[in-house]
């Protein structure tokens, strides 16, 4: 999917992969242990907000380890999109392979407004106005709406 | 004229490419995820098994039966799958890929986000998530955006005190900790003539703490003679005009002891203005500096006196801690006082061996000192080789005595 909107939740720059899923809940197969202790250490409370949210986020989103937990956490945890200025690059892979749309963009952001975005065309819109996104390559435009790289390559054999 | 990534990668800046890779690795905590995308893929022949390497060292030896089965299952289908395989105790992945595997000009990704390291080799060496390598499994190849550069200029000498440790925390503190995201670090000048392996490999570890994609280093007289010595026979890379998206100069014989503070690699602070801060634990260790050179220089400084507060040295790998053996300096090491870990990541990722508790402050010689990380409620300050010998000899953040 790279349609699509949701309601804003804010959040502050360089979060880093290991607010978003700690390092000790990392030794399982079982998603929903990501889901109920994702943003643990930034606020707990967050984990009850994100069905249905579009993280909009300051700079550098999802820095540090390259566990890709964070990235299938949020989109288990219901997360539509995420938008941030810049995003850490091996987050930004990980965030297309599982097929969490990520939306390079500085936005401002307005708690619980809804944003709207489409990454074929390229834009994300808040608070009645709509900011130019930088549209993905053809390959992972295809990715996302396969719904990730799993099924991309499940796809294609 | 082009960049080191532009050449490796056959493309100017800010294009796409799809290339094939020369070597890729997982570890047991990625090999975990990539396996499970691999079977649903439905992932049968392997693109190329002899290239590909799975490598324990995130929880070595499994620290309770869920992380043992998850590593049973791994174990299994790298043996059946005929991936080269490295089982606990035998180290840090990068660390085993530094030890005479990575040659300059290759493709390397490592789904772990500092297999930047390598290119302290003239690779092209980056992370990659687990989902992405499941595909390489499956092709061998995978797509890459052909970085812009930064060109970091040395110059001078590191005078007795301050380590390669100390420049790569100054520029991590210049650059910030998204000073260089989708971009390239390469080191020149005539200040990289005189860095050992050991240094590039610490300079390049720190790289993807600034956003960067990699850090690298032209293969040089010093790399040839490094790989030489372990059975390769590699050309040196000359470096060419070309044009870099920013240049940071700096002169090494202005760099001192510095720490970075807690929760971020680019809050950097010179050691003595944190002189004196008292430590519950000492952690020497990891893909940044838990190399040879690393525990040779922590235990000259520790010699026949004892350390002040529970000091835990975990060697980056099996031949390090031969090495250490062999030298007698892992004898010095526990004569101090110190704790000895399997060689492996330790406690750096705060899942085992040494993790810290709520209140409680570790001076590290790591890369990463985020909030929680190395346990909850824990701080961690990150500091050189030196410096940790010091502290730990004080109890307290020290500054390194002039050798």
């Amino acid at each position: 999917m790279i349609q699509g909107a949701g309601m804003a939740v804010c959040l502050g720059a360089d979060i880093d992969t290991d607010m978003i899923i700690a390092g000790r809940y990392l030794r399982t197969k079982d998603r929903g242990i990501w889901t109920e202790h994702v943003f643990e250490d930034l606020d707990p409370a967050l984990a009850t907000r994100l069905r249905s949210a579009v993280i909009v986020a300051g700079k550098n989103f999802g820095c540090g380890s390259s566990r890709e937990q964070a990235a299938v956490a949020l989109k288990e945890a219901g997360v539509v999109a995420v938008v941030a200025p810049s995003f850490a690059r091996i987050f930004f892979r990980n965030g297309i392979n599982v097929g969490l749309p990520l939306v390079e963009c500085n936005l401002p952001c307005m708690e619980s407004q809804t944003v709207r975005f489409d990454l074929t065309h390229g834009w994300v819109e808040s608070g009645g106005k709509r900011y130019p996104v930088r549209p993905l390559s053809s390959r992972m435009q295809e990715i996302l709406r396969a719904g990730g790289l799993v099924r991309y390559w499940k796809g294609h054999r | 004229m082009s960049t080191l990534s532009e050449r490796i990668l056959g493309a100017g800046a800010g294009e796409y490419v799809d290339r094939k890779v020369d070597r890729a690795y997982v570890h047991d905590g990625t090999g975990v995820l990539a396996l499970e995308s691999w079977k649903i893929m439905g992932g049968d022949r392997l693109a190329d098994a002899s290239h590909l390497y799975v490598l324990f060292d995130h929880i070595t030896p499994a620290n309770n039966s869920t992380t043992a089965t998850l590593q049973h299952e791994l174990r299994e289908f790298a043996s059946s799958s005929f991936l080269q395989f490295s089982d606990i105790g035998n180290g840090i992945c990068h660390q085993l890929m530094s030890e005479g595997v990575v040659l300059p000009g290759e493709v390397v990704v490592g789904a772990d986000s500092h297999s930047c390291t390598l290119g302290a080799f003239g690779a092209f060496a980056t992370g990659v998530g687990a989902t992405d390598m499941a595909a390489i499994w499956l092709t061998g190849e995978t797509w890459f955006r052909v970085p812009a550069t930064i060109g970091v200029h040395l110059s001078g000498t590191l005078d007795g005190v301050a380590e390669a440790k100390d420049l790569a925390l100054t520029y991590v503190g210049k650059l910030g900790m998204d000073g260089a995201t989708y971009q390239a670090l390469e080191f020149i000048g005539e200040g990289t003539v005189g860095l050992g392996m050991d240094e590039r490999l610490v300079l390049c570890n720190l790289a993807v703490e600034t956003g960067a994609k990699t850090g690298m280093f032209y293969a040089d007289t010093m790399t040839v003679k490094y790989l030489a010595a372990r059975g390769h026979d590699v050309l040196p890379q000359m470096p060419e005009p070309c044009d870099y998206c920013r240049e940071l100069d700096l002169d090494l014989a202005d760099i001192a002891p510095v720490v970075a503070v807690p929760p971020r690699v680019d809050t950097i602070k010179p050691v003595r203005d944190l002189a004196g801060l008292p430590l519950d634990q000492v952690f020497v260790g990891t893909c940044t500096n838990g190399r040879y050179s690393d525990l040779a220089r922590f235990a000259r400084a520790v010699k026949g006196r004892k350390v002040a507060v529970r000091t835990l040295i975990v060697p980056a790998s099996r031949s390090v801690l031969a090495e250490a053996i062999r030298t007698g300096v892992l004898a010095d090491l526990v004569d101090a006082g110190c704790t000895i870990g399997s060689p492996g990541c330790g406690p750096c990722l705060g899942a085992h061996m040494g993790v810290i508790g709520d209140g409680e402050v570790c001076l590290s010689t790591a890369n990463r000192n985020f909030r929680n990380r190395m346990g909850v409620g824990g701080e961690i300050y990150l500091s050189s080789v030196a410096t940790a010998a010091a502290s730990a000899l004080y109890g307290e953040i020290t500054e390194p005595e002039v050798p």
